[in-house]
């Protein structure tokens, strides 16, 4: 039984061998071909090359891919002793000799002893047109899709034969798209008949995107009499296209920016809205929360580079704990004396982001610390005609994460319910056994602590300094007094609003202008509903 | 609605009919009815969240209702004013838990409640004339405390302070009084005191009277209204009242 | 009538204090001027102006004192006030430099040319004129806080709110007047001033001038304020500080009450910022940061809110020790100033002047009681029957 499986086995291995051998030796000769190919560009003239080149399209080799481009731009040349054929780059006074197929470095020639292939527009659009099919033809998918997008942002009548024979052949659906549309953009620059024309605007329009417009635009210019309602009626829709993008985009903006102010906001409605206590230092415990951040990728840094990607993950607990530390001294230090006197705690706890500040200034110095983003929060993506980057998308990903975590703890765990029942009424919550001094400063505590870890969130979009927290502070009161104190949701929907009417009013107002728009309207707003968009009612708000 | 309270709404001081408001879905007046005879003096009773204190808010405009229908003297739309304005027409308010200013004198919370002209600048310049002076008198004589005028409010003891409460609304010469709770934190001679006091006030104006203290209100011997779940429960005599089968069930117990 | 006014505001203290500025008023000029550099009681320039600029914080901080001390209104907005006085008066200033500036244009300021503007902006008219533009230094001021008061009083924002958005406000008008064509100079501001009613602003006479005028003003404020809260008005303006609903329902408009204080306190900030301007020789956007107003209070809070004295007081102590401290150890202002503003609000709620006053009280109230208790033991006997 063993010993037959064995055996099976080894014929298996045998046969596979051989299949390589015989695939790796067809591909030797091939290559040998190419290399005959490709060196007889060398003596030829134009018409000679221009068939060479048709040849060398026709063996649906990627591998000539690299000698045709370098025709084309002028920098293939034949070594004079051998007649070998090499792409050059200049190097100094000599040229540094590239193998035309395999892209490998072949050494350094005098510029004398090298003679180059000369090119003319008949030549060059020969080569474009089979450098279109080559890759075109590619057996990657991802080959042509590249083909083919190059071939839409650069439409040339030249393209077209290429395209047609592509599309005959394409079997992939995403490629066959692109195939068309880069048919279509290219028929418009190609003095093809106005029917098949029309047909291509459609197209074109289908495609959307500010290069199809530019493309139309050209278009309109030498289009003639019948042609033109058609590609200004295109034009139009892809403007409208292009708006509802642009309007796509400002709301992106705008929840970025409200993801932001819910972060720098949520603390604070802990803080402010749930038990009244108005903390002028809460936006120096978001700064501290920064300061985590910048200490703890300086440590990485030095000491453990290759958890750089886990930096923000340990940061957000040490965030959590340096602030909300902080945020139970000063509870116990100052704020519990001056409970029942909110304007008093609004000017002790002044003094206290005053400190900060300073302390933080001393020890760092006033210069902004370098906070680098993780490789998961770099770069960006392509939303239909949107850009959206790493970093935006995950900070909204992490308020709201914050929030649903906030929202849960007050409404589903047992502190929840005893922080809400001491805000309710402290003298009935302390009669049935809740401590309520504890209460106080846990709760005072967390709020501080979700501004550390909102601090660390901010770290990685705005320049970590002493003066962070001063940024934000009014926007956070503006929030919570906009949202309707004592209530997360307003705070949920005051961040977002304001958000997106800051970003919506920065076009048209500037961003200057757009953000004392929103202060005024604020303002405002203030007087029609003192308590905010979700206020409470009733009597429970006298007290 | 009701017919014997529509009726009364020409000839009544106060007059309110199918009152109703409500705090996020909690009904703390509920179609509440009621009028107040010019010179009367009513005892209002009621357990705790019955909607008193609510419906001295809508009275006095701190609260506006839902609906129904607020006059004062037959033809004002109490409705549709405000605090101050309401207080200006000649409707005082004590407040159940004491409210001077502490930090004038006796003499002063007496000279800033008179019933004078009120604009900013017209207090600016104002200055006390010899009529002001023996207004002011009168009323520290009636409250009992003519020895305490210099000091200030804040060091009086919780009754004086409900004097002078009391005091101040005389000052302001209001035609209805609205009193809540004024006995609480009072000691027995003090409650007695009051009572006459109220009794002695009924006989130029109309007083409401809100309070707990059954013996108090039986010294008073006032027809009596009580109140519970927003809306009137009964109202006739203390006696009539406290033998009521529901009173008992929703506030006297047993 | 005024002299009623008049009679109640001439309380002892205020006799007194009064007189001590008109007599510094007097009296500091004329050591500067009139004694030799080398002379035991010479007083040096830079000191003329150090202390005639606490002068104009003491008029801002008395102002603020009106409406926080005795109103309960606790404005953060209140440097939006100085700033407009001082960028009134640095209007004036910029006209009168005239040709003398580095374009040697005799209309458009400096910055007007810098920014290729061709005629000068329609609100800059006017402030050629010192008149003009010391009315404006009190009107602009005025008319924002009636605009801003009548709003946010009628629709009865209070305590914290109020702050916060005072604070706003303050925020709002500092990111305006950034702005380059705002026409106030954006991030500069104005300044290089050379003159002042034609005198030299740099010249040792025209600085005591400045100082007697702060002087003058500051003890014209201290009367006027004081007649404002001694009247029947302010005690109301008390009552509604300590007991908001109670004076509503004796039948008072507490929103014209806290709107005349207010608009009457903004007026006063505007004067200060008009005296200020002159005598530091800038204003800028920097002037409406939030900061600056809550500095406001807390100088307010260590004299004493709720005296007349106190704001005084504070604001030339805490600014005095602000100079001492910014040239002895600058790193460690920030934390004397966080910790002052700990330390009041928890161990000295009532400010310097508040303290000595309530110390004297009680004196005199342990004294009273003292006989008080006496007489109630002789009487006791009976009462216990």
């Amino acid at each position: 039984m063993h010993a037959r499986l064995i055996h099976r086995f080894l014929q298996c291995l045998f046969a596979t061998v051989c299949l390589m051998v015989t695939l790796l030796a067809t591909d030797l000769r091939a290559a040998d071909d190419l290399r005959v190919m490709v060196d007889a560009l060398g003596g030829g003239n134009f018409q000679e090359n221009q068939k060479q080149v048709e040849a060398l399209a026709r063996t649906g080799d990627p591998k000539v891919v690299p000698a045709l481009e370098a025709l084309a731009e002028g920098d293939l040349y034949q070594r004079k002793i051998d007649g070998i054929v090499f792409i050059v780059r200049p190097a100094g006074s000599s040229f540094k000799l590239i193998d035309a197929l395999t892209g490998e470095e072949a050494g350094e020639e005098a510029k004398a002893a090298l003679e180059k292939i000369k090119v003319n527009n008949g030549l060059r659009r020969t080569i474009r047109a089979a450098l279109g099919g080559l890759t075109l033809m590619s057996p990657d998918v991802a080959v042509r899709l590249q083909a083919a997008g190059t071939i839409l942002r650069t439409p040339s009548a030249d393209a077209l034969e290429g395209l047609d024979a592509a599309l005959a052949a394409e079997t992939d659906n995403a490629v066959k798209v692109v195939l068309g549309q880069a048919r279509a953009a290219s028929i418009l620059v190609s003095d093809r008949p106005a029917d098949e024309k029309r047909a291509a605007v459609a197209t074109v329009v289908e495609t959307g995107g500010r290069d199809s417009l530019s493309l139309l635009s050209a278009a309109l210019a030498s289009a003639d009499e019948s042609l033109r309602p058609d590609i200004e009626a295109g034009i139009k829709k892809i403007d409208d296209q292009l708006a509802i993008w642009a309007a796509g985009q400002n709301i992106w903006y705008g929840l970025s920016l409200g993801s932001v102010l819910l972060l720098a906001a949520i603390g604070l409605a802990i803080t402010f809205g749930v038990m009244g206590i108005i903390n002028m230092a809460h936006g120096e415990m978001v700064m501290l929360g920064a300061y985590t951040t910048f200490v703890v990728q300086q440590v990485i840094r030095t000491s453990f580079p290759g958890l750089f990607d886990w930096s923000l993950a340990i940061a957000l607990p040490l965030a959590f704990l340096v602030t909300g530390a902080v945020g139970l001294v000063m509870e116990r230090a100052i704020i519990r004396f001056l409970y029942g006197r909110p304007l008093e705690t609004l000017l002790a706890t002044w003094g206290v982001s005053l400190i900060l500040q300073q302390a933080v200034r001393s020890i760092f110095g006033p210069t902004n610390q370098e906070v680098g983003n993780p490789s998961w929060m770099s770069g960006a993506f392509e939303l239909g005609g949107m850009t959206i980057t790493w970093n935006r998308l995950w900070i909204i990903v992490f308020a709201l994460a914050v929030f649903v975590f906030l929202l849960f703890l007050l409404k589903k765990t047992a502190m929840g319910l005893q922080m809400r029942a001491v805000t309710q009424n402290r003298r009935m919550a302390s009669s049935m056994g809740i401590r309520t001094p504890w209460v106080d400063a846990l709760t005072f505590a967390l709020g501080s602590g979700i501004a550390g870890i909102a601090g660390v969130a901010l770290s990685q979009i705005d320049n970590v300094s002493p003066n962070l927290g001063q940024g934000y502070i009014i926007d956070s009161f503006m929030v919570v007094v906009f949202g309707g104190v004592g209530n997360l949701w307003g705070t949920l929907v005051g961040a977002f609003t304001l958000g997106i009417l800051n970003k919506f009013l920065e076009p048209y107002a500037g961003a200057v202008l757009g953000k004392i728009l929103v202060l005024v309207l604020i303002i405002l707003f203030i007087q029609k509903r003192p308590r905010g968009l979700f206020a409470l009612k009733g009597r429970a708000v006298e007290a | 609605m009701n017919t014997f309270v529509s009726n009364a709404k020409p000839t009544s001081i106060l007059y309110l009919d199918g009152v109703s408001v409500s705090f996020d879905g909690f009904k703390a007046l509920n179609s509440l009815s009621f009028v107040i005879e010019p010179g009367e003096l009513r005892a209002i009773i009621g357990p705790n969240g019955a909607g008193k204190t609510t419906m001295m808010d809508i009275i006095t405009g701190k609260t506006r209702p839902d609906a129904g229908e607020v006059f004062f003297k037959g033809t004002i739309d109490l409705t549709q004013k405000d605090e101050t304005e309401i207080a200006q027409l000649g409707i005082g308010r004590k407040f159940q838990k004491p409210t001077v200013f502490e930090s004038h004198t006796v003499w002063d919370n007496l000279e800033l409640a008179l019933n004078r002209n009120r604009g900013v600048f017209s207090t600016l310049f104002y200055r006390l004339t010899a009529e002001d002076k023996t207004r002011i008198e009168d009323i520290l004589s009636t409250v009992r405390l003519v020895g305490r005028k210099d000091d200030y409010a804040a060091h009086l003891s919780h009754g004086q302070k409900q004097w002078l409460e009391i005091g101040m609304l005389l000052a302001q010469e209001p035609e209805l009084l609205l009193v809540d709770e004024p006995v609480a934190g009072m000691t027995d001679a003090e409650t007695a005191e009051t009572a006459t006091l109220l009794k002695e006030i009924a006989k130029t104006r109309s007083v409401v009277v809100v309070e707990h203290d059954m013996g108090f209100i039986r010294d008073l011997g006032v027809k009596v209204t009580c109140l519970a779940e927003g809306s009137v429960l009964a109202e006739g005599s203390i006696d009539f009242v406290s033998a009521h089968q529901k009173v008992i069930e929703n506030y006297l117990g047993r | 009538m005024i002299t009623s006014f008049l009679a109640k505001a001439l309380g002892r203290n205020i006799v007194i204090a009064a007189a001590i500025l008109l007599a510094l008023a007097a009296l500091v000029p004329a050591l500067n001027l009139l004694t030799a550099p080398d002379h035991a009681l010479h007083v040096p320039t830079y000191v003329v102006s150090l202390f005639g600029k606490y002068l104009t914080y003491a008029l801002l901080a008395l102002a603020l004192d009106l409406v926080w001390g005795f109103c309960g209104i606790l404005s953060l907005g209140h440097a939006a006030f100085f700033a407009l006085g001082g960028y009134a008066m640095g209007m004036y200033l910029m006209r009168q430099i005239g040709a003398r500036g580095s374009y040697g244009n005799p209309l458009l300021p400096d910055f007007m040319v810098f920014l290729n503007w061709k005629e000068l902006p329609w609100f800059w008219h006017g402030f050629d004129k010192f008149w003009f533009a010391a009315l404006m230094a009190v009107l602009v001021p005025g008319l924002l806080a009636f605009v801003f008061g009548w709003f946010a009083f009628r629709s009865r924002v209070n305590g914290v709110y109020l702050s916060i958005i005072t604070q706003a406000m303050t925020f709002a008008l500092l990111l305006a007047f950034f702005r380059n064509d705002m026409g106030f100079g954006g991030n500069n501001g104005l300044t290089d001033f050379k003159d002042i009613l034609g005198f030299n602003i740099q010249s040792n006479g025209t600085r005591s001038a400045l100082f007697a005028a702060s002087a003058i003003a500051l003890a014209l404020s201290l009367v006027i304020t004081s007649g404002i809260v001694r009247s029947k008005y302010g005690k109301i303006l008390i009552g509604v500080r300590d007991a908001e609903s109670r004076t509503r329902f004796l039948g008072y408009r507490v929103e014209h009450m806290k709107l005349f204080a207010f608009v009457v306190s903004a007026m006063m900030a505007g004067v200060a910022g008009a005296l200020y301007v002159p005598q530091v020789g800038i204003i800028n956007p920097g002037e409406f940061e939030p900061a600056n107003s809550i500095e406001v209070v807390i100088w307010t809070a260590v004299g004493g809110r709720g005296t007349l004295i106190g704001p005084i007081v504070g604001a030339i102590v805490v600014n005095g020790g602000k100079s001492i401290f910014t040239a002895a150890f600058p790193e460690f202002w920030l934390f004397a100033l966080g910790g002052l503003f700990v330390l009041v609000t928890l161990f000295l709620p009532k400010g310097i002047v508040g303290t000595a006053r309530q110390f004297v009280e009680r004196r005199k109230e342990y004294r009273k009681a003292r006989e008080a208790e006496a007489a109630a033991f002789a009487a006791e006997p009976q009462a216990a029957e």
